[in-house]
């Protein structure tokens, strides 16, 4: 278990290294090109193990959890994967934030509420499973930081969320 | 609209962005344009102000043209049928105009009275009764062409319509452009035109909710620059800024009192976000609502003792009004299962709302006397409604495309205008009190 979740920890930070290594901006190129080249050669040697035999661990279960129009109820499907943070983050501690979003129909100050409610039923369920309420951080960005761009039906549905970081 | 006055509104338009992209490069420029005007429009010629000797950089007349055209109950004359261009209401020659079919013409000079000031006098005469209705006076430098135009229209359109003119008010508004997954927001003033905008704070983070203080002479907004929202009021003139919350969860929606003492503003320290007062002068925070439910977006009737706000009390957004004093709420819409944003129109009557029509979002009017509502915009995805302070115009973020933009419609519906952007997404207009 403990071996998995430092697998995980490590292919997580390989992941973030990876994202970081695209990112547009030059200046940030710049100063994270160091530790790329610190910390790949590390993560790649036990990513492959890490990929083939802790598939259902942590580091796979969803990061991102939907919500219906003007709804902060949790969905079944994503009960599963919270149940895997909260069992992850009970045998392994740390901090986390939760991030509510809406989409962008309906007003901005009523949106920021929605957003905030999405993440505090988040947030409620995994104390109900046992995780201490002082690691999460909740904050609510409504509909001011959309995941998917346009006004129809698919980008909203993708906009409806909570994101776990 | 006439074909000549299209193409004609396209020059100026085109002329005005470019105008306006040499000024100020990477913002966000507004220009107008207007896509209804009123059925039964007053026809005036604005005559080019006689310049003498001075040079300005600004062509006033065609800023009042614009102005008065603008407000969907004026019909303009085009300057090139005027037959002459009098300086003062002793040269007009009332039948030159007759035939151009004026009822109201303006006519002015302008001199120079004193070191860097000049003054423009000007008339508005009415030509069916062949008088001059009023000889007015207004001065300024040549920085100030442009406030000496609004000034003007503002005259003229109150002599004619009994309504005081705001075309020298100024709105405040949030631009959002993205690069990648990049965002930057920025908070930006204009006079009430588009023209002359100027940014008040930028931010990777997202900027919202603008507010104008009564005295129009700052803004308070919530940033997320700390990395959470919290509330900040910014002097305009001398861009001094104060962070006034900085409290776990929601700081939203702040809403200046009318006496500038004051400001209402959602909390959600209590588990859910409520409405509090703050006491501006003592820094105190007092609880207002006390429900589990959304309540937020707070808004002040013009008495100062009652607030109008959303909550989803009830089971979705409707708007409530609270009494301060005793803290007793009451529901004011039943109409519709989304009415939200409630800002009210100077007459404390009018309440402006977004109000969702099956599954389109518009603005509607609500009469708080006679509870009836009607549905303002034919557009879509309509939020963030401001009401000028002399109550003629209302205006609202929409979309156009994929692209946020404000526009504005008149409160009985008959005037419609939008104000394009060249670059962005532009949202969030809070229109400024009276500044003079």
């Amino acid at each position: 278990m403990k071996v998995s979740f430092i697998k995980s920890g490590l292919s997580a930070l390989f992941l973030a290294v990876l994202l970081t290594g695209c990112s547009t901006n030059p200046a940030e190129d710049q100063q994270t090109s160091t530790d790329i080249e610190d910390t790949s050669v590390q993560t790649g040697q036990v990513d492959t193990s890490a990929i083939d035999d802790s598939t259902v661990e942590s580091v796979t279960a969803d990061t991102v959890f939907y919500f219906d129009f003007d709804k902060a109820l949790l969905k079944p499907e994503s009960r599963a994967a919270l149940l895997e943070h909260a069992a992850s983050l009970q045998a392994n501690p740390r901090n986390i934030r939760l991030e509510g979003h809406a989409d962008e129909r309906g007003t901005r100050e009523y949106n920021m509420a929605l957003g905030e409610r999405r993440a505090n039923a988040v947030k409620e369920f995994l104390v109900l499973q046992g995780v201490s309420p002082g690691l999460i951080e909740v904050i609510s960005y409504g509909e001011e930081r959309a995941a998917a761009y346009g006004s129809n039906e698919d980008a909203w549905a993708l906009n409806r969320r909570v994101e776990l970081k | 609209m006439t074909g000549k006055l299209v193409k004609r509104s396209v020059v100026q338009m085109l002329l005005a962005l470019l105008l306006m992209t040499l000024a100020s490069p990477g913002y966000s420029e507004l220009v107008i344009r207007v896509t209804k005007g009123n059925d039964k429009p007053t026809r005036i010629a604005i005559s080019p102000i006689a310049m003498g000797s001075v040079r300005a950089a600004e062509d006033i007349s065609a800023i009042v043209e614009a102005d008065l055209r603008r407000s969907g109950l004026f019909e303009t004359i085009e300057r090139r049928d005027m037959l002459a261009f009098p300086g003062r209401a002793a040269d007009v020659y009332y039948r030159d105009w007759r035939l151009l079919g004026a009822e109201y013409l303006v006519a002015g000079n302008m001199r120079p009275i004193d070191t860097g000031r000049y003054q423009v006098e000007f008339s508005l005469l009415n030509v069916t009764g062949q008088k001059t209705v009023m000889t007015h006076k207004v001065s300024g430098t040549l920085n100030q062409m442009r406030d000496l135009a609004h000034l003007i229209s503002d005259k003229v359109y109150e002599e004619i319509t009994g309504i005081r003119g705001a075309f020298s008010t100024r709105l405040a508004y949030v631009t959002a452009t993205r690069v990648g997954k990049q965002y930057t927001y920025r908070l930006n003033v204009a006079d009430a035109d588009g023209a002359r905008e100027k940014l008040v704070l930028e931010s990777r983070e997202p900027i919202m909710s603008p507010n104008w203080s009564s005295d129009g002479k700052e803004l308070a907004y919530v940033s997320f620059e700390t990395g959470r929202p919290a509330i900040f009021r910014q002097n305009l003139v001398t861009a001094q800024r104060q962070q006034l919350t900085n409290f776990t969860g929601l700081n939203g929606a702040p809403a200046w009192s009318p006496d500038g003492g004051k400001m209402a503003l959602v909390l959600s320290k209590d588990g859910n976000p409520e409405i509090y007062l703050l006491d501006l002068q003592t820094g105190k925070f007092s609880r207002l609502t006390r429900h589990f439910a959304i309540d937020t977006e707070p808004t002040w009737m013009p008495d100062g003792k009652h607030l109008l706000f959303t909550s989803d009390r009830g089971g979705t957004p409707q708007i409530y009004k609270l009494n301060i004093a005793t803290k007793a709420t009451e529901r004011l819409t039943f109409s519709g299962n989304y009415n939200a944003r409630p800002s009210l129109a100077p007459d404390g009557r009018t309440l402006a709302m977004v109000h969702r029509q099956t599954d389109t979002f518009h603005i509607a009017s609500f009469d708080l006397k006679t509870g009836r509502m009607i549905v303002l915009t034919e557009t879509r995805l309509d939020e963030s409604p401001t009401v000028s302070p002399n109550g003629a115009m209302l205006m609202y973020a929409t979309k156009q495309g994929d692209r946020g933009v404000l526009a504005a419609v008149s409160l009985d519906a008959g005037i419609r205008y939008v104000l394009p952007s060249s670059s962005g997404d532009v949202r969030e207009p809070a229109w400024s009190p009276f500044l003079r």
